[in-house]
C-alpha cells in the first residue's frame, strides 16, 4: 500500500509543480496518473522513489516513510520505467536487464538464469537478444528491455513514466497489453503516468486526474465518466469518445 | 657520404640510452598527468568553480613556452629540496628527471582534463537518470556508466597528451635529463645535422607509433573489440619494455656522471673526462648542454660528478665578487671557497683560459683604428654589437659597459654558431667571443685588449663533486688533464669541431687530445 500525504514540490518562487497531493494506492492496484502535459504527474511519480525530493509532505510505502529509507536502497526495491528508456548503450541486453541484480551483488549464474526468465516474460527470446547491444534494437524491443530491467529485482511496486508514449500505435497497444498481463501475473502494484486518456481508461483500475499540480479527482474510469467532478474532468474523459465520433464522421464522409 | 655513415653510427650508439630515458620520462609524465587529471575532471563536472579554476590553470600552463616551463621547475625544486633538507633532513635531486617529469606531467594535463570533462558531460542525461533510477550510487554511476561511455573521448585526450609529451620531452636535455633531445641539442651546437635529424626522426617516430597504438585502443573501446584493445596494450607494452630494458641493465652500478655546458669546447672536454674515467674502469654517463648555474648547482648536489668550469664564471656568478684581485688570487680564493662553501674539489687548471672577449673583423678594426675596448667608447653609438644569449645579462658585460663607458647603437643576440658568421659578413661590427674559440683563428678576428682589466680571468678548472671529492681512483684518473691543454691546442681542437669541412665529432677530438696527453706523460717518464 502506497500513501501520498500532503506531497508537494516547489521550485523557487514559481507556482508549485505539485501541490498537496493526498492519495492512497492499494496493493495490487493499477493506478494511472493522468492529466495534461506539465500538470505534475511525472514529478509526483519521481517523488515516490526520491528521484526528486519533495519540498513538503511524505510518501509511505507499506506504512514506512520513504524519508527514513536510504534513497539508493529505496530505488533498488522499486521498478522504474522511463519514457526515453535510458538503456545503457555500452551494455548488452542481458547486462542491461540484469543490472539491478549486479548492483545487489548476485552471482553471475544466478543473474544469467534470472535474465533469461525476464526476457521470456517481456517476450524477447533470450537466445536471440541476450548479447545484442541496445543500438541494434527497435523502439518497442528497447522498452521491453526497459521493463525487464525494472522487474529484475522482483519489486512489488512499479513506477512507469509514459512508458509507451514514444512508440508507434501498434507497438504501443501490444506492449501495454503485455504489461497489463505481467502486472496481473506478478501481482504488482503499478503507478503509470500518461496523458493519453484512452490508455488511461484501458489500463487503469483507477485514474487519478491531475491539473496544475493538484489532484482533481480519483476513481475508476466508470466513476470519472459518469460523475466527473468538474468540466475539466468531463472534457478529459470525453476526449476518447469525441475522437471516436470525429473518426466515424471522417469515415462516413469518405463513403 | 662516409662522414654521414660515421655520424649515423655515432648516433645509433646512443640510441638505447636516449630512447630508454625518453620512453621512461614520457610514460611516467603521462601516467602522472592522467592520474591527476582524471579525478580532477570528475570533480570538475560536479563543481563549476573547480572546473573554471582547473581548466584555467591547465590552459595557462599550456601557454608557457615548454622550454621555459621545464627550466622554471629547476629553481622551484631546488628551493623545495633545500626546504625539505632543512626541515626533514631529506633532499631530492632538483636536476634531471624530476623537473622534466613535473613539467611534462603538467603539460599532459590539459587535453586529458578537457576531454574527460567533455566525455562525462556528453553522456546522455536519459542514461544518467536511468542509472539513478535503477538504484546506482554516485560511484557506481561513475564507474559503470559515465566513465565507460566517456572512455573513447578520454582516450582521445590521452592520445593528444601522449603525442605532446613525447615531442616536448626532447626539451628536457637542458635541465639535465637525457632524452632524444640530446641528439638535437648536441647536433645544433656542433652543427651535426645528422644528429639533429636523427633526434627529430626518432622522437617523431616514437610519437607516431604511440599515437597509432592509442588510436587502435580507442577503436577497440568504441567497437568494444577485445582483440584490438589487447593488440594495442601489447604494442605499448613492447615499446615500454624495449625502451626500458637497457636502462634496467645499466642502472645496476651508479656510473660517474660527467656534465657539460652547451658549447663545443665543453662537449670535447666532457668526452675527454669520460675517456679518462672509462680508462680507469668507471662506467660513465653524460649530462650534456646544461645551463651555467644549473650545472654548478648540480655539481654541488653531486648529481653530476665532474665538469670543467671557468674561474671568472664562478667568481662572478656564484661567489658574487666584483673585485679583480688578479688571476692567481682569483684561483686560490675560488678553490678555497668551493671547498668550504660546497665541498666541491677544484683539482686545478687545464692550462688555458676561455675568457670573455670582444672581437672584430681585422679590416674593420684597422679602418676604425680600434685596438682595445677603450678605443671603442667613442665609436660605439654608431656600431652594432652581437652577443650570445647570455652575455648582455652578465655582470662582465655590465662591468665592461661601465668601465669603458660603452653605449652601442644596436644589440643583437645570436646562437653562437651564427654569431661568428654575423661579424664575418658585416651584419654586426663587434661580437662577444670566447678567447679559446677556434673560430677566432678561422675568421681571422681581432680580439680587443682589455687595458683596464674589466673582464675577470677565466681559467678552465676541473671541478669534482662533494661525493667524489675523496675518491682517490676518480681523482687520479683526472689528474693528468691538469695543465695539459694550452690555449693554442684548445683553439685548434675547437676549430676542428666547428669548421665546415673535415669536421670531427667531439668524441673523436677528445680521443686525439687524450692520446696526446698520455703520449706526453709517457715521454716525460
Amino acid at each position: 500500500m502506497i500513501e501520498l500525504r500532503d506531497l508537494s514540490k516547489q521550485y523557487g518562487a514559481r507556482a508549485p509543480a505539485v501541490d498537496s497531493m493526498n492519495l492512497r494506492i492499494e496493493g495490487g492496484e493499477f493506478l494511472v496518473l493522468a492529466g495534461p502535459s506539465g500538470c505534475g504527474k511525472t514529478t509526483t511519480l519521481s517523488m515516490i522513489n526520491r528521484l526528486i525530493e519533495p519540498s513538503r509532505g511524505n510518501v509511505f510505502i507499506d506504512g514506512v516513510d520513504t524519508h527514513q529509507t536510504d534513497p539508493v536502497a529505496l530505488r533498488r526495491r522499486i521498478g522504474f520505467v522511463f519514457q526515453d528508456v535510458g538503456l545503457f548503450p555500452h551494455m548488452s541486453v542481458a547486462e542491461n536487464a540484469g543490472i539491478a541484480l549486479k548492483l545487489a551483488g548476485k552471482r553471475p549464474q544466478e543473474i544469467g538464469a534470472r535474465v533469461d526468465e525476464l526476457l521470456a516474460l517481456v517476450r524477447l527470446p533470450a537466445e536471440h537478444f541476450r548479447n545484442v547491444l541496445p543500438g541494434a534494437l527497435s523502439g518497442g524491443q528497447r522498452q521491453r528491455v526497459g521493463v525487464a530491467r525494472a522487474l529484475a529485482a522482483s519489486p512489488r511496486l512499479m513506477l512507469m513514466d509514459e512508458p509507451f508514449g514514444a512508440l508507434d500505435p501498434l507497438t504501443r497497444d501490444e506492449l501495454a497489453f503485455d504489461y497489463r498481463r505481467i502486472h496481473e501475473r506478478l501481482r504488482l502494484t503499478t503507478i503509470l503516468v500518461t496523458h493519453d486518456m484512452t490508455e488511461a481508461m484501458l489500463l487503469g483500475d483507477r485514474i487519478a486526474m491531475m491539473r496544475e499540480g493538484r489532484l482533481v479527482q480519483v476513481g475508476t474510469p466508470h466513476e470519472l465518466c459518469s460523475a466527473p467532478a468538474n468540466d475539466f474532468v468531463r472534457a478529459m474523459m470525453e476526449s476518447p469518445r469525441r475522437r471516436a465520433r470525429a473518426l466515424a464522421e471522417v469515415q462516413a464522409d469518405e463513403k | 657520404m662516409n662522414v654521414d655513415a660515421d655520424a649515423v653510427s655515432a648516433a645509433l650508439s646512443h640510441l638505447a640510452d636516449y630512447l630508454g630515458w625518453h620512453v621512461l620520462l614520457s610514460l611516467s609524465a603521462i601516467l602522472i598527468g592522467v592520474a591527476v587529471s582524471l579525478p580532477l575532471a570528475v570533480f570538475c563536472t560536479r563543481s563549476h568553480v573547480m572546473r573554471g579554476a582547473a581548466l584555467g590553470f591547465a590552459g595557462v600552463v599550456q601557454t608557457i613556452p615548454s622550454l621555459a616551463l621545464l627550466a622554471l621547475f629547476y629553481p622551484l625544486l631546488l628551493g623545495l629540496s633545500a626546504f625539505t633538507r632543512a626541515t626533514f633532513g631529506i633532499g631530492f635531486p632538483a636536476l634531471g628527471f624530476l623537473p622534466a617529469l613535473s613539467a611534462l606531467a603538467l603539460y599532459s594535463m590539459l587535453p586529458v582534463l578537457r576531454n574527460t570533462i567533455a566525455g562525462l558531460e556528453g553522456v546522455d542525461p536519459a542514461v544518467k537518470k536511468a542509472a539513478e533510477g535503477v538504484g546506482m550510487t554516485r560511484k557506481q554511476m561513475l564507474f559503470l556508466v559515465e566513465l565507460p561511455l566517456a572512455a573513447p573521448v578520454i582516450l582521445a585526450g590521452i592520445r593528444t597528451a601522449a603525442v605532446w609529451v613525447i615531442g616536448t620531452a626532447t626539451l628536457s636535455t637542458p635541465v639535465g635529463q637525457t632524452s632524444l633531445g640530446n641528439y638535437i641539442f648536441a647536433g645544433l651546437q656542433t652543427e651535426n645535422w645528422v644528429f639533429v635529424l636523427f633526434g627529430c626522426v626518432a622522437a617523431a617516430s616514437l610519437a607516431l607509433v604511440v599515437d597509432r597504438l592509442l588510436a587502435l585502443a580507442e577503436a577497440g573501446v568504441v567497437g568494444r573489440s577485445k582483440p584490438r584493445m589487447a593488440a594495442a596494450a601489447l604494442g605499448l607494452a613492447i615499446i615500454f619494455g624495449a625502451g626500458l630494458l637497457p636502462l634496467a641493465v645499466s642502472a645496476k652500478n651508479r656510473p660517474a656522471v660527467v656534465g657539460t655546458k652547451n658549447f663545443e669546447e665543453q662537449y670535447i672536454l666532457g668526452a675527454l673526462i669520460e675517456d679518462r674515467l672509462r680508462d680507469a674502469g668507471f662506467s660513465t654517463v653524460r649530462r650534456d648542454g646544461l645551463g651555467s648555474t644549473v650545472i654548478f648547482d648540480a655539481l654541488a648536489a653531486s648529481e653530476i660528478d665532474a665538469y670543467v668550469d671557468y674561474s671568472g664564471t664562478i667568481w662572478a656568478d656564484d661567489m658574487k665578487r666584483r673585485d679583480r684581485p688578479g688571476r692567481g688570487a682569483v684561483l686560490a680564493q675560488m678553490t678555497d671557497w668551493l671547498w668550504h662553501a660546497h665541498g666541491i674539489r677544484c683539482l686545478g687548471t687545464l692550462g688555458f683560459e676561455n675568457a670573455y672577449a670582444f672581437a672584430m673583423r681585422r679590416d674593420r678594426a684597422a679602418a676604425l683604428g680600434i685596438r682595445s675596448l677603450g678605443d671603442l667608447a667613442d665609436r660605439a653609438p654608431g656600431l652594432r654589437i652581437g652577443g650570445d644569449y647570455e652575455i648582455f645579462s652578465r655582470p662582465e658585460w655590465r662591468a665592461v659597459e661601465r668601465i669603458y663607458g660603452l653605449q652601442f647603437g644596436t644589440e643583437r643576440q645570436y646562437q653562437s654558431n651564427f654569431l661568428y658568421r654575423a661579424v664575418a659578413s658585416g651584419d654586426v661590427d663587434v661580437i662577444s667571443a670566447f678567447s679559446s674559440d677556434g673560430r677566432i683563428i678561422q675568421y681571422g678576428l681581432k680580439v680587443l685588449s682589455d687595458p683596464k682589466g674589466a673582464l675577470p680571468p677565466y681559467d678552465a678548472v676541473l671541478l669534482v663533486s662533494p661525493a667524489r671529492a675523496n675518491d682517490a681512483r676518480f681523482i687520479a684518473a683526472l689528474r693528468p688533464l691538469l695543465g695539459a691543454i694550452d690555449l693554442a691546442r684548445m683553439q685548434r681542437a675547437n676549430l676542428t669541431a666547428d669548421r665546415e669541412a673535415g669536421k670531427r665529432s667531439p668524441e673523436d677530438i677528445a680521443a686525439g687530445l687524450d692520446a696526446f696527453i698520455s703520449g706526453r706523460r709517457s715521454q716525460r717518464r
